[in-house]
């Protein structure tokens, strides 16, 4: 049901750019306005998404330690998995962002008969790691088209993505293939393993039909439905340059639905599950130092509770503790009543 | 707000990073170069659309007619027939490398695999 | 119900099967044995907090108040603007599912609701319905769903069947941690007055007499008087221990488990056996007589209220630092919320070991030191006479507590301590120990007996692994560091490992020690025969 809902959604977006500009001709509400808007929700969106956190203080800090403290000086602590110092949380944060470190962790658990058995599962780290650095380097490859003349790094960047050259004219970009495998894996794995497959929502779906239709959409104009380059250039030169046109040549069909679908997946991003890519850096488990007793973590919001203290305490039992043979100390409440006065 | 000594700084990378087109083509933004189009001839071997997406394509098809198959006669959509040479067809017209091919290829960063092998006259000049 | 027998209780459990139902759609069932019994509502009078009279949670109608709702939304909405945490773990959850086999509770029961990745669902699902128009709009489609009382049933359910290991912290691409969801979703359900008994008693005793099963100061101190009788029976020695003395340098805080219940209170005779040998200026509190916090399951005000009584007491006795025994969840407190709670810390000074010399620089702010890490350095130091050939009729591996692994990362400590007090030391498989521990399966409150056949189940994976070591290496100790672990491991054992005991890792100790003047030792502090002593026994 939710796969089925949430590829039908894809489809009717597919549809839209499709009548509006090939039957409708509307190339720069599609080429320019959609784009724009899109853009200014995915900025303001997670700028937002970013406040509305930040709102919130972390009241305690509660590192989720995955390695040994730094306690004696003999004893070998676990410089990423136990940060003590702000250099050391940015080590862990680098690997956990950028080589998704905790998800290479991932185990299986079998129970075959009475026992239980685990093993390394990896795959699910394989797939993700594969999908977003395509994602990302596509996306800053992407700037050839948004950047003239086009950076260095970035011409450097495309070719070393298409250096294989033996697949046809014009050459294959690998992260084309990765990407597309990566996407692929993720939604059979959502669909066959039957723990995913039951905790997914129709939202856990469809960025990921989206996203792949881009892929394809992306892979398609450059293999098979080929659009004028030049045009799409002048097009998306002008987006980025605040001077908008509508090149006079027409651009195939696919171009807007591809740029469509961009648009779509940024005006989505803050507001779902896909907020995980900046929410990542706000995550208290792994941004914040295990360094507890060393140096204190204030909390805003902290207020004084009433707790029985000595003297209620002491009265309370003053019999039973005399009768003990342990001592009473009244010098202690008389200070503290004194104290109290003062106050 | 909370912790603002670091959200802020995210912030500001985070919008540098997604507007880095914009402002990385601040102060050197060029522009967009026009390819110059033969003077004499006004028609090509496809239509001119045709030709923008896909010359590529037909310049691939060419290259496998001529040299793995042996065949040297191209007909187009509208059953015009027209000889398979890079040099002899497509360069008869379009002579000047730098001033068409080379402009939008630049451009739009494409790397044509034509000038392994093929040379333009200006160029053969050169080295004569 | 009765329990069923081991080899039936996993009958049922497939990890690959999922109901064909949609999980929102799945009523929670009240079965005995899976859930807790509701609190009695004098102990939430007792201590102001509201309760909902008489009830149990397998009565069909809860007598939830009228505005339930109001308060429901209140609650949930005061937490998201005080925990950054909550916030953003209801944000950024993608569902990739790597959590979903990693809680002991979903390896007993193969119960979906079990899943991290669900249990968090389960709020995530009424904050989408209640409070997002779009996810209103898209309902299921979005994960969304309104709030009902069977919601609020689900809720008790289910996170009254989490422990607040963090496991699933560990695995998390994101981190997020179900302890912290569990932690606020117990304290919105405790606006309502739902509680359970086997987690507020425990409260209302700590606050008004000072410990958990609420022994009174005089028979604390004549319980301990025991277990010195006890060990002057084992070792010829006389202990004395002292009690509430001003001015002592160390204020000694021990979890009440361990100086009440078998087989604590030979930990306990470890820590005495131990300060006795080093003649050291230490102070035990009959006021500040806990350093468990069942606060800590119900709210984190309870919890900040039960172990102020550490601070003042401190204070009040002018020590110079303080020294915690060796309790899970209770050093989840120490290590990451006194500070918050209590500091800054002025009035004593930073630890300095007085035998050793070593000063704690990693405790220089809030000032208070495990007692693994004081014992690692005395015996880094050799300070300590060891004799571990009185620990050989043991063979003994290390549980890792949970909350000391994952909110701590405190490994290698207790690891040093049991390799130099013991000749046989042999590790669990690699998946199931350190920061991949399992919990002991009733841990945060849950070790109560009407639970019992959820504890079988929830400490199923940690027993499977003992058992594992045991038919391989022929263990028969597991040693630990928390008090909870120390009540319900003897159970579980029994359940699942017969022949295996569980001690912690200072009865080791205190079995090592070779005490000035004392006789020579036939026993272990059990009573048990030395190996090659038994016949003098």
């Amino acid at each position: 049901m939710n796969v089925g809902w949430s590829l039908l959604a894809v489809i009717v977006l597919l549809l839209i750019p499709w009548i509006g500009v090939g039957v409708l001709g509307l190339d720069s509400l599609f080429g320019i306005v959609i784009p724009y808007a899109c853009f200014l929700v995915f900025i303001i969106g997670l700028i937002y998404k970013m406040i509305y956190w930040a709102k919130s203080p972390q009241p305690f800090k509660i590192p989720t330690t995955c390695g040994q403290q730094k306690s004696l000086s003999w004893i070998k602590h676990s410089r990423l998995e136990s940060p003590f110092t702000t250099w050391e949380v940015v080590l862990r944060m680098f690997f956990e962002i950028v080589f998704f470190r905790s998800l290479f962790r991932n185990l299986r658990a079998e129970l075959q008969g009475r026992r239980l058995i685990y093993g390394s599962a990896k795959w699910l780290w394989l797939g993700a790691i594969l999908f977003h650095w395509s994602f990302f380097i596509i996306l800053l490859r992407h700037l050839r088209l948004f950047t003239n003349p086009v950076p260095e790094i970035i011409q450097g960047l495309d070719f070393m993505d298409s250096f294989l050259q033996t697949l046809g004219v014009p050459p294959v970009y690998i992260t084309d293939v990765l990407i597309i495998a990566g996407l692929t894996f993720l939604l059979l794995r959502r669909l066959v393993d039957p723990k995913v497959s039951y905790l997914s929502h129709g939202s856990d779906y469809f960025p990921l039909f989206l996203i792949l239709s881009i892929a394809i959409t992306g892979v398609l104009m450059r293999y098979a439905i080929k659009v004028d380059i030049y045009g799409v250039k002048h097009l998306t030169l002008g987006l980025v340059t605040l001077k908008p046109t509508i090149p006079d040549v027409k651009i195939g069909t696919i171009f807007y639905i591809h740029i469509f679908l961009v648009s779509v997946l940024a005006a989505y991003f803050p507001f779902s599950k896909l907020c995980h890519m900046v929410g990542v850096f706000f995550s208290p488990t792994r941004n914040m130092a295990n360094n507890n007793r060393y140096v204190r973590h204030v909390n805003p919001w902290d207020y004084p509770v009433k707790y029985t203290t000595y003297c209620e305490w002491q009265e309370r039992f003053r019999d039973l503790l005399e009768q003990a043979g342990l001592p009473i100390d009244d010098e202690w409440c008389k200070e503290q009543q004194q104290t109290q006065k003062t106050q | 707000m909370y912790n603002a000594n670091k959200v802020i700084p995210g912030i500001i990378i985070f919008i540098l990073f997604f507007t880095a087109p914009i402002w990385l083509n601040f102060g050197r933004l060029e522009a967009i170069p026009q390819p110059e189009l033969p003077k004499g001839e006004k028609k090509c071997v496809e239509s001119k659309e045709y030709m923008r997406a896909y010359h590529m394509k037909l310049l691939d098809d060419w290259r496998k007619k001529a040299i793995r198959e042996n065949q040297y006669i191209y007909i187009n959509s509208k059953g015009e027939k027209y000889r398979i040479s890079l040099q002899k067809t497509c360069l008869k017209c379009h002579n000047n490398r730098e001033k068409f091919c080379d402009r939008c290829h630049n451009f739009v960063i494409t790397h044509p695999d034509c000038w392994h092998c093929h040379f333009t006259k200006e160029e053969a000049k050169k080295w004569q | 119900m009765a329990l069923p027998k081991p080899d039936e209780l996993l009958q049922n459990v497939n990890l690959n099967r999922t109901p064909s139902q949609h999980w929102m759609d799945i009523k929670t069932e009240f079965k005995p044995g899976t859930y807790c019994y509701a609190v009695e509502p004098q102990v939430m009078k007792d201590l102001g907090l509201p309760n909902l009279g008489s009830w149990q949670p397998h009565d069909e109608k809860w007598p939830l108040p009228e505005n339930w709702k109001e308060i429901v939304r209140d609650a949930i909405k005061t937490r998201m603007e005080r925990f950054r945490s909550f916030k953003l773990f209801m944000d950024i959850c993608v569902r990739c599912g790597a959590c979903a086999d990693k809680c002991h509770f979903f390896l007993g029961t193969g119960d979906p609701k079990n899943m991290p990745v669900l249990r968090a669902e389960l709020i995530r699902s009424i904050i989408k319905g209640e409070f997002s128009t779009f996810a209103k709009l898209f309902g299921r489609f979005a994960g969304a769903r309104p709030l009902t009382e069977d919601v609020i049933k689900e809720w008790f359910f289910y996170f009254y069947q989490c422990t607040e290991c963090r496991r699933c912290s560990v695995f998390c691409p994101y981190g997020i941690d179900t302890a912290e969801v569990t932690i606020i979703m117990r304290e919105i359900l405790h606006e309502l007055g739902i509680a359970i008994d086997w987690a507020m008693k425990p409260v209302r005793f700590s606050h008004f007499i000072g410990n958990h099963i609420g022994i009174q100061p005089h028979t604390m101190k004549e319980i301990i008087e025991y277990l010195v009788a006890d060990i002057e029976e084992i070792t010829g020695v006389k202990i004395e221990v002292p009690f509430n003395k001003k001015g002592a340098e160390i204020l000694f805080v021990p979890p009440s488990g361990d100086y009440f219940a078998d087989p604590g209170i030979y930990n306990f005779m470890g820590y005495l056996i131990l300060f006795h040998h080093l003649g050291l200026d230490y102070t035990i509190s009959t006021y500040a007589s806990e350093s468990g916090n069942f606060g800590f399951f119900n709210k984190l005000e309870l919890a900040k209220k039960l172990h102020a009584k550490i601070y003042e007491e401190a204070k009040r006795l002018k020590v110079k630092w303080i020294l915690g025994g060796e309790c899970g969840h209770m050093w989840r407190v120490w290590h990451q919320y006194h500070n918050t709670w209590y500091g800054p810390v002025n009035f004593l000074e930073v630890p300095k070991s007085p035998i050793t010399g070593t000063v704690f620089e990693h405790a220089k702010d809030n000032k208070i030191i495990h007692i693994c890490e004081f014992t690692a350095d005395l015996i880094a130091h050799n300070k300590i006479k060891l004799d571990p050939s009185r620990n050989d009729h043991v063979i003994v591996t290390y549980h890792d507590s949970c909350n000391p692994a994952r909110a701590m990362g405190f490994f290698e400590e207790p690891r040093f301590i049991l390799k130099h007090v013991c000749n046989n030391f042999v590790e669990m498989p690699e998946n199931t120990i350190r920061e991949k521990t399992f919990c002991c399966g009733s841990g945060s409150g849950l070790n109560t007996d009407e639970y019992m056949e959820m504890r079988m189940r929830g400490g199923f994976p940690r027993a499977n692994a003992v058992e594992y070591v045991h038919k391989k290496y022929g263990v028969n100790h597991l040693a630990c560091i928390c008090a909870i672990d120390r009540a319900v491991f003897p159970a579980l054992m029994n359940y699942w490992v017969p022949g295996v005991d569980v001690c912690g890792v200072h009865e080791l100790v205190g079995n090592a020690i070779v005490l000035d003047g004392e006789k020579e030792r036939t026993t272990d502090l059990r009573y048990r025969p030395l190996k090659g002593k038994e016949e003098e026994v």
